[in-house]
């Protein structure tokens, strides 16, 4: 597929800036979020959460709790010991999986965890009785960080498992030995993905309500997979999954610390059933802090081997990963993603990788914005600054030396991926343009010479997307789609794809509005009430618009088809064709508009041979393949030498992403990437002390971007479609996070390099930096 | 023991008792109704349920119900008027100020005061005066962009 | 999220408010922008607060006798947009635009974060520098203290119980007197990791006073006097500077968190005060 530099609408509507249909609910504070459902008889639930990391629980007394008027009942592990538990969707062989009951039982894990629940009828009175459940913990020695915790004495976490071990994890491709032995340089580096804290300004929340003559659950619950969801919770409670609806309100994002099913929402459930009252929890900004899942938490250790002209041979990688006390959904799954991404956008076949999954006493990691492709992107892109360092060659260079060609594609990684279409060269020469590079280099040396500390910065990255075909998927990774064409002529798009954020209530009427020929205002997008919306599985890993964007599209072709015979009935012809919203005649030009096709459909006066009456069809797409997006940044930094700031003096992104059906939809996803990116690479860093407490755990200890602290960002696009869909889309949702940390790090790397410095682990706090600066440079 | 308050809330008054513990975003959200405002922290650092208290941007979750008593209050829902979006609303619009919305009240809020003390603001004082609101989606760079839109339209 | 009950008075003057606290069991509620997000966490638990909002002479600002007198419920913002303190006074409505965010600006009082005795909270590193006194009102007595008698340590002001905090005095600024104020922000919660403000005047090439107050770095904000009185006298050069600098944390305690060490927050209030330095004596030649 041939890359376009300059993006192009393709049709009236798809590949045009629209404006977003969900802004006016949003824009005037209409949209309803989970907090703001009520409920006649409403209860509100407080959850009573452990203050230590790891204790015994002794005893536990709620007498004063349920003595104060207005609370309901008060709930403790005995209760729900039947229940749950929170489920592991991920299989790894050998994988250790402990029983995660949805409140703790004799132990707790980690701190927050959850001990009991106070159902209540205001959240005052809830908050209230919360602090008169008297919890009677044995305090237990608690670790806090993988690397302890793999040393010999560690406490365990599971005292089952003393080597806190959850599983390992080998992978190889190619002949890595001989590449290492063949190897004219090798450099090694242990290069830290440091906790993060995902932080959807929006905290989760839980509304459950308890139907006793249908024997019927409705939980409303602040999620990117409301259908997963729903089958999931249905084996947590024991109900059958057609009593059980999920209903996913406005979310106020996700970033996957939503792909997830949590304790919060079976307890609910469970609450609701007991109580026979609907019950609302809202997770506070400390509780989201604490109990929500963490991202990243690596500490890898990289080996990379290379001929002295550029060329790289081979890649090793010991990846030891902080689990967390529990398995959530995807949480041992996420460093093999990692592992998949290992070789980047270069064309080396041999690697090596070990994982260690790790238990400690701290919230369980799992998939956060990128979701095991930043640790991926960051590891290969810092060694190959570092390879280009040892070399001496430049790091624009050296990168394109050793990307796969356009003609290679589809490219064959050895982690066994198939890259579906690139042209890596074309971001990073558009991002080298737009920098104007050889004059930055010039800038440079000029600032160098004046002692000021400057520095350039590429990242090219790829990531593995739109998850996934269903075999390499725990839970089916097609979308479905149902487009549905009222009598009047109006269309409905329901998606089994679950946006928050992302916009695809805009993006799908777009496809469906060009292919229909009707305008955007007549189509209907609706998501997230599995009451509504035929089975689905969600939005993540970059996946709604490239495998649930395809679902609408071939549904419509095959409405097209049942369209187009209506409409050759209403014409009387054989020979008729759909195009702009009418049926024409092929051979007398007499035409009939979709909605009169549709009315004719209904009433079924007359029904082509073989077809049902109606207008109306469901798709489910299973993709043949992943996507793999990429594209090149390039970031310009100065350190400060007396305090050891970073600021950025430009950034620049540029994304190929495939087709582009919403270029001002794709810009805000790069910009929202990029500043967690940034949120990563310089501020951002969850941080548990020995003992397991959270010290970063609230918005005064945990810095996300405020707006300024980003610089202005410059964004580029290639298109090299994709041949997986026929939409030719890749995805954008993560781009913009992988991309961002490398290139940030490698130009601080860059600007340091004159004082020796090798390598900066994140975040790039002041400190870190003007401890090198001390040092000379020597860390 | 609860306190009686007298409150103008997007031009109407209303009168309600309240506990002096009772916060104004719970106060706005669960006693009248209007859920515009969102709730996003305890620490008073989100901006998230910021709304105009006698035309000063106030982060209603770090008040009491009882403080607003007398007072003119704001919102989100009030900012649209005989069904016309305020500029602010449709440059966000028109500019993707915003993708998951979470934000985008208390945000539009702020944008309101800043655009009131400096009618035409730069970019750094655009991000200087939005720094009370968080966003975790957009990077800011739209908000800026809305910001710069909705001074222009209301400069004419 | 949710704070514990309390019993709320909002008297309409001085004498009432004065009355309500002398029983020893009342807190204050000024902006509550410091008070109201620890009642939420329940690290604070008052069993009555007194909410001074009604009290309007609290929120004066005057000029007299070359002294300029802050109500203590003036915010922020008051302090920020006031041309009397932008001319009179420039470095305290410097300090005050530094404060938070505009929402905190807004209702957050000047009287309010002195007596929560935040150790990073900007104001006081200005108001160390000019020299500021506080007046302390209980029913039937007051007395006016020197900031620096106020500020014990952390969270702990010298107040007792009863007494509450009405006005702070600072001179008006003479003519020709450079100031700044430099601050290395916690990106996180936008209190200064390390503040420093710098007063300086020079009479013949020679620095005649030279005041620094620093903030963030140490339980309480301190001034820095044997940096003042290397320069002191100095022609203010880069070197005196320099030396002058190197003085401020030396004999200090620093504080220490997740987003500074103890002896990079020491070398950050060097560098800090050297940039304070430099920038006032630049407004002061």
């Amino acid at each position: 597929m041939a890359t376009i530099l300059t993006p192009q609408a393709t049709g009236k509507l798809v590949g045009k800036r629209v404006r977003r249909r969900e802004d006016p609910r949003l824009i005037t504070g209409t949209a309803t979020y989970v907090d703001d459902i009520q409920k006649p008889g409403m209860h509100h639930a407080c959850i009573v959460r452990s203050p230590y990391a790891a204790a015994r629980i002794k005893g536990i007394n709620a007498q004063a709790a349920l003595a104060l008027p207005g609370v309901a009942a008060v709930f403790t592990g005995k209760d729900v010991a039947a229940l749950g538990p929170v489920p592991c969707g991920a299989s790894l062989p050998g994988l250790r999986v402990p029983h995660h009951h949805i409140l703790a039982q004799d132990r707790v894990y980690f701190t927050g965890h959850p001990v009991a629940v106070v159902v209540a009828t205001d959240r005052y009175i809830a908050r209230d009785a919360a602090d008169l459940v008297e919890v009677d913990y044995e305090e237990l020695p608690a670790v806090a960080a993988p690397e302890k915790a793999l040393a010999p004495g560690a406490p365990a976490v599971h005292p089952e498992w003393p080597d806190n071990t959850a599983f390992t994890y080998h992978q190889e491709g190619g002949d890595v030995n001989k590449a290492f032995a063949e190897a004219e340089v090798i450099v090694k580096q242990r290069i830290i993905s440091q906790r993060l804290i995902p932080t959807a300004m929006e905290t989760r929340g839980v509304v459950a309500e308890w139907q006793p003559g249908d024997k019927a659950l409705t939980v409303y619950s602040s999620s990117q997979i409301p259908h997963l969801l729903r089958s999931l919770l249905a084996g947590m409670l024991g109900l059958p999954e057609n009593r059980l609806r999920v209903v996913v309100p406005e979310v106020g994002g996700g970033f996957g610390s939503k792909l997830n099913v949590y304790a919060e929402e079976a307890l609910m459930g469970f609450v609701a059933m007991k109580i026979g009252k609907p019950v609302k929890w809202i997770e506070s900004r400390r509780e989201n802090f604490l109990c929500t899942i963490h991202g990243r938490g690596h500490v890898d250790y990289y080996e990379i081997a290379a001929k002295k002209d550029g060329t790289i041979l081979g890649l090793k990688l010991k990846l030891i990963q902080d689990l967390g006390a529990y398995h959530q959904l995807l949480t041992p799954a996420i460093p093999t993603l990692s592992v998949l991404m290992m070789p980047g956008l270069y064309r080396f076949k041999n690697i090596l990788a070990d994982i260690v999954g790790v238990f400690t006493n701290c919230v369980p990691t799992d998939a956060y914005r990128g979701a095991g492709r930043p640790e991926a992107t960051h590891g290969i892109e810092r060694m190959v600054d570092m390879l280009a360092a040892e070399l001496k060659m430049d790091p624009a260079e050296i990168r394109l030396k050793n990307f796969p060609q356009p003609d290679e594609f589809p490219f064959a990684t050895a982690t066994g991926l198939s890259y579906d279409s690139g042209d890596y060269e074309a971001p990073l020469r558009r991002a080298l343009e737009l920098v104007d590079y050889p004059r930055l280099r010039q800038e440079q040396a000029e600032a160098r010479q004046q002692g000021r500390l400057m520095g350039i910065g590429l990242s090219t990255y790829g990531e593995v997307s739109a998850f996934g075909p269903s075999p390499a998927t725990p839970a089916g990774g097609w979308e479905s789609a149902t487009v549905k064409i009222d009598p009047a002529g109006k269309v409905t798009v329901l998606t089994g794809a679950s946006p928050h954020g992302q916009g695809e209530e805009t993006t799908f009427a777009q496809i469906a509005a060009d292919e229909l020929g009707v305008d955007l205002e007549d189509v209907i997008v609706l998501h997230g009430d599995t009451a509504v919306v035929q089975y689905g599985i969600g939005t993540f890993g970059s996946r709604a618009t490239a495998v649930g964007g395809p679902a609408v599209y071939y549904a419509i072709q095959k409405l097209k088809e049942k369209i187009q015979k209506f409409g050759a009935l209403l014409l009387e012809s054989a020979e008729v064709t759909f195009t702009n919203g009418n049926c024409v005649c092929n051979r007398n030009g007499k035409s009939v508009t979709l909605a009169q096709v549709a009315a004719a459909s209904y009433r079924a006066m007359k029904l082509p041979p073989g077809e049902e009456p109606g207008l109306q069809v469901t798709y489910f797409w299973e993709p043949p393949n992943f996507t793999f997006p990429f594209g090149a940044h390039i970031a310009v930094t100065e350190v400060d030498r007396e305090t050891g700031r970073v600021s950025i003096l430009r950034y620049v992104a540029v994304d190929d992403c495939g087709n582009i059906i919403n270029p001002l939809l794709v810009d805000g996803q790069v910009h929202g990437g990029v500043a967690q990116g940034m949120g990563q690479a310089l501020y951002e860093q969850a941080v548990y002390d020995n003992n397991g407490q959270l010290l970063s755990g609230e918005l005064t200890d945990y810095a996300i971007p405020k707006a300024g602290m980003m610089p202005w960002l410059e964004t580029g696009h290639t298109i090299t479609p994709s041949p997986v869909n026929p939409l030719g889309v890749k995805g954008v949702g993560e781009a913009g996070t992988i991309g961002a940390s490398p290139a940030l790090v490698n130009s601080v790397v860059d600007a340091l390099s004159p004082l020796g410095v090798r390598h900066i682990d994140m975040p790039m706090l002041p400190e870190k930096i003007w401890q090198l600066l001390q040092q000379g440079g020597q860390a | 023991m609860k306190r009686l308050i007298s409150v103008t809330i997007n031009g109407k008054q209303r009168t309600d008792e309240v506990e002096p513990r009772l916060l104004l975003i719970h106060y706005l959200r669960d006693v009248v109704g209007l859920t515009g405002s969102h709730i996003g922290c305890e620490t008073s650092l989100c901006g998230a349920c910021t709304v105009e208290l006698d035309g000063k941007a106030v982060k209603s979750c770090t008040m009491f119900a009882v403080q607003v008593d007398g007072c003119r209050l704001l919102t989100i829902e009030g900012l649209v008027s005989n069904g016309k979006y305020h500029p602010l609303q449709e440059a966000f619009w028109n500019e993707h100020g915003l993708q998951c919305g979470f934000c985008t009240p208390g945000m539009i809020v702020a944008c309101k005061q800043l655009l009131e003390r400096t009618p035409v603001p730069t970019e750094e004082e655009i991000r200087h005066g939005i720094e009370g609101n968080l966003c975790r989606c957009t990077g800011y760079q739209h908000i800026v962009n809305a910001v710069k839109a909705a001074s222009a339209k209301m400069g004419i | 999220m949710i704070p514990q009950s309390f019993e709320y008075s909002v008297p309409n003057t001085l004498q009432e408010a004065l009355q309500l606290l002398a029983g020893g069991n009342a807190k204050v509620l000024a902006g509550g922008m410091s008070l109201v997000p620890l009642m939420k966490l329940r690290l604070a638990a008052p069993e009555h607060l007194v909410d001074l909002r009604r009290i309007t002479g609290l929120k004066t600002l005057s000029e007299s006798s070359g002294e300029i007198r802050i109500g203590a419920m003036a915010t922020h913002h008051d302090l920020d947009s006031s041309p009397l303190l932008r001319q009179r006074c420039p470095l305290l409505a410097e300090a005050a635009k530094h404060i938070g965010d505009v929402q905190v600006r807004n209702l957050g009082t000047i009287g309010g974060s002195l007596s929560h005795a935040d150790p990073a909270a900007d104001y006081p590193a200005s108001l160390l520098a000019l020299g500021a006194k506080v007046k302390l009102v209980r029913a039937g007595a007051e007395r006016t203290l020197n900031l620096e008698d106020f500020l014990v340590d952390t969270f702990t002001t010298a107040a007792e119980p009863g007494e509450l905090l009405t006005e702070i005095i600072v001179p008006v600024e003479e003519p020709k007197t450079g100031v700044s104020y430099q601050k290395m922000v916690q990106p996180a919660s936008g209190f200064a990791i390390v503040g420093v403000a710098a007063r300086v005047r020079k009479s013949n090439g020679q620095i005649s006073l030279a005041r620094l107050g620093l903030t963030g770095v140490a339980p309480s904000p301190f001034r820095a006097a044997a940096a003042e009185a290397r320069l002191q006298g100095s022609a203010g050069s880069a070197e005196d500077i320099r030396q002058a600098a190197a003085l401020v944390s030396s004999n200090i305690e620093a504080n220490a968190d997740i987003h500074a060490s103890a002896s990079y927050r020491k070398q950050m209030a060097q560098v800090y005060a050297a940039r304070a330095l430099h920038a006032a004596l630049a407004e002061a030649s």
